[in-house]
């Protein structure tokens, strides 16, 4: 009874649930980012790189998925560190901005080259992630970066975040952990994208343009970006969101699109550290600081 | 040599759209320092309603053009009013200016798509009428000629509107220093609302404009131009508005010269966002800017 369940859930919403865990993994690949103060719109572009870059190998060299994976994790990790060091001097808005004009490069890129498959996508990516290896990862993801976030690396990179000139002054490698944090985002978000184009048998350069960059904005703004769990929590509702609208007669596409803005308004406006502030208590730093 | 110099009016044509469209951002993030992503919604809802006075409203041109204009600008004070305003009592970051009009601009989107259908819809035949005139080889239609007409006009307005009068002044004085404004009796908050009036308004205008070039509106048509416009205003250094026109121009060219460089209108885009990451980075001031690096 229970089993048949199970299986008949899994059949019904089994590809929604891959894509909560897919969106979550990008969500977590910006909020690295995000966690050293740095407003990425480049990751959505890391995870095209590494899905375009995995694709391409499983499918003309026949390189086995693992590595196929990791390959898709450390090309866009590498390019990050190339592109970080110039872009990461420029700050705030004008990081955001030069960031969103590399992704539309890589976005144009892949229309116009021709193994990428140009406009219409590299097709037949054989499938080969399961629900399992995507929770792993997730999993996995989200415990490294909990670790992190109470190590030495964490603390640096929130200095940055709350002040980047006192945490320069207090002897803290600012370039040196600016770099870590964007490279080691588009090392998951390149990670994510190799799984996905494995998960979904086409990618198109669309996917991965300057709409799929804010959305993982969205995720992390609504879900919050004091803890790790925000960015998960964010993704799942806002992934799951259009099923529960469907199953509560909301059908329209315009309507729909218009509750994600309002959400993202109200959060924005009321709510700065996003949902994941109605669980628990306060995040660590925030607690210390209404200590001081 | 004739193509050439058809494609550099063809290029300074659409360059002035862009450069309209632009000073709407560059006078927002003067005066706020923030950037309003909402100005492309804003931008296609102008053109949209122009369209929905001309065919529902049945009104000509001369009238739906104004009133399309004027409502851009009412859409700008919500705008300021849902997106803005609370922000602003907070004194929160201006990166969470840039996610609220994120949330904005979702939701006109929305509006946009709900009111209008998905569909790509045009201006009635006829509605302007279209003389096309030819020097040698090269090709000039009035419609090109009234849309450059109509953004200069306004830029120049705006310039001088900027220069000469009292609320020019005030909003001068707000782009220089919110704080200080306040504490010379200036009302802040009424600055800031004709700032967005003037932005969204400028944004419409620019969006019926667009709509009319290429004959096509739909609600997704400020997605291209979103892009563009931000390339346009740091190509011009953010917060200048001669910049925003001469930017405007620049990327028009451009875009046209890759196309006939090229063969192909492929790479279009590439070019721009190649050259607006090189600026990022080698001049993050932009060409006319006002030399300071600014921060978050």
């Amino acid at each position: 009874m229970t089993v048949e369940f199970l299986s008949q859930f899994l059949a019904v919403y089994g590809s929604l649930i891959n894509f909560i865990g897919v969106n979550a993994l990008l969500a977590l690949s910006l909020y690295v980012t995000l966690s050293a103060g740095q407003l990425s719109l480049g990751n959505a572009a890391f995870a095209g790189i590494g899905g375009y870059a995995s694709g391409i190998l499983t499918m003309h060299l026949n390189v086995p998925y693992p590595i196929s994976v990791l390959a898709g994790a450390f090309l866009p990790a590498v390019v990050a560190l190339l592109i970080g060091v110039p872009v990461l001097r420029i700050r705030g808005v004008f990081l955001a901005m030069a960031t969103l004009a590399f992704g539309e490069v890589v976005r144009i890129a892949a229309v116009n080259l021709g193994i990428t498959g140009g406009a219409q996508g590299l097709v037949g990516i054989p499938n080969k992630t399961t629900t399992f290896i995507i929770y792993g990862t997730l999993a996995a993801t989200t415990y490294f970066l909990k670790v992190l976030g109470g190590a030495r690396i964490g603390w640096s990179f929130a200095s940055i975040r709350e002040d980047e000139t006192a945490a320069k002054v207090m002897g803290i490698n600012t370039t040196y952990y600016k770099t870590m944090a964007f490279v080691l985002g588009a090392f998951i978000a390149g990670m994510t994208g190799a799984i996905y184009a494995h998960l979904n048998f086409i990618i198109t350069p669309g996917e991965f343009g300057f709409s799929a960059a804010v959305q993982l904005l969205i995720y992390n703004i609504v879900g919050g970006t004091r803890s790790v769990y925000g960015p998960v929590l964010g993704a799942f509702i806002l992934t799951a969101l259009p099923e529960v609208l469907r199953g509560a007669g909301v059908t329209a596409g315009p309507l729909r699109l218009g509750v994600n803005g309002v959400i993202l308004l109200l959060v924005i406006l009321y709510l700065p550290n996003g949902l994941s502030s109605f669980f628990g208590k306060k995040g660590k730093l925030h607690a210390q600081r209404d200590g001081e | 040599m004739p193509v050439l110099l058809q494609q550099l009016i063809n290029g300074f044509f659409i360059g002035s759209v862009y450069g309209l469209f632009a000073i709407g951002y560059t006078l927002v993030f003067g005066v706020l320092d923030i950037l309003n992503l909402a100005h492309a919604a804003i931008f296609t809802l102008g053109g949209l309603t122009a369209l929905w006075l001309t065919t529902a409203g049945g009104l000509s041109m001369w009238i739906a053009f104004p009133l399309a204009g004027l409502f851009s600008g009412t859409l700008g004070l919500v705008l300021d009013q849902a997106a803005f305003a609370p922000l602003r009592r907070r004194a929160a970051s201006n990166l969470s200016g840039l996610i609220s009009s994120i949330a904005m601009a979702i939701i006109f989107e929305s509006a946009a798509l709900g009111i209008f259908g998905a569909r790509t819809v045009r201006f009635p035949e006829g509605i302007i009428v279209n003389r096309v005139w030819r020097f040698e080889s090269v090709t000039v239609t009035s419609l090109q000629v009234g849309i450059v007409l109509s953004a200069l006009f306004l830029m120049l307005a705006l310039t001088v509107f900027l220069k000469r009068t009292r609320m020019g002044k005030a909003i001068r004085a707000v782009a220089e220093s919110e704080h200080t404004a306040r504490l010379l009796g200036i009302n802040v908050d009424g600055v800031i609302a004709v700032t967005f009036f003037i932005s969204s308004s400028l944004g419409g205008v620019a969006g019926i404009l667009y709509g009319l070039y290429f004959d096509a509106l739909a609600p997704d048509m400020g997605r291209s131009i979103e892009l563009k416009g931000l390339a346009v205003i740091i190509l011009g250094g953010m917060g200048s508005i001669p910049g925003a026109i001469l930017g405007g121009i620049a990327f028009g060219l451009s875009e046209v010269f890759t196309v006939a460089l090229t063969g192909t209108s492929n790479l279009r885009d590439a070019v721009a966002f190649t050259v607006l990451l090189a600026i990022l980075i080698l001049k993050p001031s932009g060409l006319l800017g006002r030399g300071r690096v600014r921060e978050a």
